[in-house]
């Protein structure tokens, strides 16, 4: 189990494995987008209520259930590289924040675009839309720590600890959040879709998931790459690689 | 024996920290006038409506409180930092948590109880009712201290940056909303004669968890970026 974590944590094993299942990746989620996207624009029935609009769920669903799923699995990579001071986790987290950010900001975008023809505005401030936004300045505020510290163990080690104070706070802004929307809940908000989705649309929403996840994986790794090559950039092993016209 | 050192710490820090904030004490009065100055734009804001403005109020005075406590964190940790002293606290034997405790707990008497103290000037200039300040008295009284703990995470984490005032609010008021929610909630439910109990409670909570769990937080961090000056 050690001798396989320090292999795999070790910088230029990790990049060349990384090149070499990244092709296969890509290939993957380009075919789950494909099938996820015409199942649910083309296949799936319209809905009796909401018209074609509906369909955002789409994007909007899975980007949202990555904007939650990217801050724990950083949280992760936090207490892993605290605990056991692995130089890889500092990499996959620091590259994971823009991702996670963008997938929040994705699913407040399509949520206020999914808002407008159904609620009549652009945004209003139900509990889930609130919850998004708090955990896109909980991205930024990470990503902001890790540009203001030049040192970058000390910006590494210190944006793990605000990684794993936001994870505890978490439950309680969403908690706290959902009771402050029931206490003013405005009457314009009729409660939205049906109780239980169809199969049919089911089954695209779950392969949409999947594609995202697939997709933020394979980006995380292109992203761990180009930072791994810029933080090892003076050893051996990458000028070899750049000498040979490998890069 | 060694209990009594413990103690001994805690006491020797805290009084060492007010001795300081006496001697210098535009550090706590600023914030305390930011505080007074930006709940009085408000009426200058939105006109002064009397009925208007008591229900906005809570939410107004309770925004400025954060935004003061914010503002008083940004030094909790910082001359500490630059004069060495904080290295010295880091490399003593004595536990970092009684220090840190000891340290949050004096910069709470010269910046949250002020506030406290400030509040029924504040109801008046907003137009809380007597139940509605009481409210607002138990909410500041249970918030502050937590405001107080998650600032000091921040604090602790941009020790080592320049300027980092910002940065801290950026990164602690995110964490802050469950206290403001829940504060305000009770003085506006106050307000409108409902029973407080359950969201006092609930306040309570938070400044439980706060005080057990921050001061791990901010030990970890001061550790990572404390150390050189």
């Amino acid at each position: 189990m050690w001798t396989w974590a320090h292999k795999f944590g070790s910088p230029g094993y990790f990049y060349a494995l990384a090149g070499k299942v990244n092709p296969w990746l890509t290939a993957l989620y380009i075919a789950l987008f494909a099938t996820g996207l015409y199942l649910g624009l083309v296949v799936a029935p319209t809905d009796y209520q909401q018209g074609d609009s509906y369909r955002i769920i789409f994007v909007h669903v899975p980007s949202a259930w990555m904007s939650m799923f990217v801050y724990v699995v950083m949280a992760v990579f936090a207490a892993i590289g605290l605990i056991w001071r692995l130089k890889l986790t500092a990499v996959l987290a620091k590259a994971s924040a823009p991702l996670g950010a963008s997938f929040t900001f994705l699913a407040l975008a399509t949520g206020s675009i999914w808002g407008k023809p159904m609620w009549g505005t652009w945004w209003v401030w139900d509990a889930r839309l609130t919850s998004e936004l708090i955990l896109l300045f909980l991205y930024l505020g990470f990503m902001a720590l890790q540009a203001a510290m030049p040192d970058r163990q000390t910006a590494w080690r210190a944006g793990a600890i605000l990684l794993l104070v936001g994870v505890v706070n978490i439950p309680i802004i969403h908690f706290s959040v959902d009771w402050w929307y029931t206490l003013h809940q405005p009457a314009t908000i009729t409660k939205l879709g049906a109780p239980s989705i169809h199969p049919s649309m089911l089954v695209p929403l779950l392969i949409m998931a999947v594609a995202f996840k697939v997709f933020y994986l394979s980006l995380l790794l292109s992203r761990a790459r180009a930072e791994i090559l810029h933080r090892e950039r003076r050893t051996r092993w990458v000028q070899e690689l750049a000498r040979s016209g490998q890069l | 024996m060694r209990k009594q050192q413990t103690f001994s710490i805690f006491t020797g820090i805290l009084r060492r920290d007010l001795k300081l904030a006496v001697r210098a004490p535009s550090q706590w009065i600023n914030p305390l006038l930011f505080f007074l100055i930006a709940v009085s734009l408000f009426p200058l804001g939105v006109g002064p409506e009397q009925n208007m403005l008591r229900e906005i109020a809570p939410g107004v005075i309770w925004v400025a409180a954060l935004l003061a406590a914010m503002l008083a964190q940004d030094s909790l940790f910082r001359a500490d930092f630059e004069d060495g002293s904080l290295e010295q606290m880091l490399i003593s034997s004595r536990p970092m948590s009684m220090i840190i405790m000891a340290k949050v707990l004096a910069h709470w008497l010269v910046t949250g109880l002020p506030l406290i103290v400030l509040s029924p000037v504040l109801s008046i200039l907003m137009g809380l009712s007597l139940v509605g300040w009481w409210a607002l008295l138990l909410t500041l009284l249970l918030g502050t201290p937590i405001l107080s703990l998650l600032g000091a995470v921040g604090a602790a984490l941009v020790v080592s940056v320049k300027r980092g005032g910002v940065l801290l609010s950026l990164l602690v008021l995110p964490l802050c909303i469950p206290v403001l929610i829940f504060a305000t909630a009770v003085v506006q439910t106050a307000g409108v004669g409902l029973a407080i109990e359950g969201q006092v409670s609930l306040l309570g909570a938070l400044l439980a968890l706060s005080v057990t769990l921050s001061p791990i937080a901010i030990a970890g961090a001061l550790r990572v970026t404390g150390g050189a000056a």
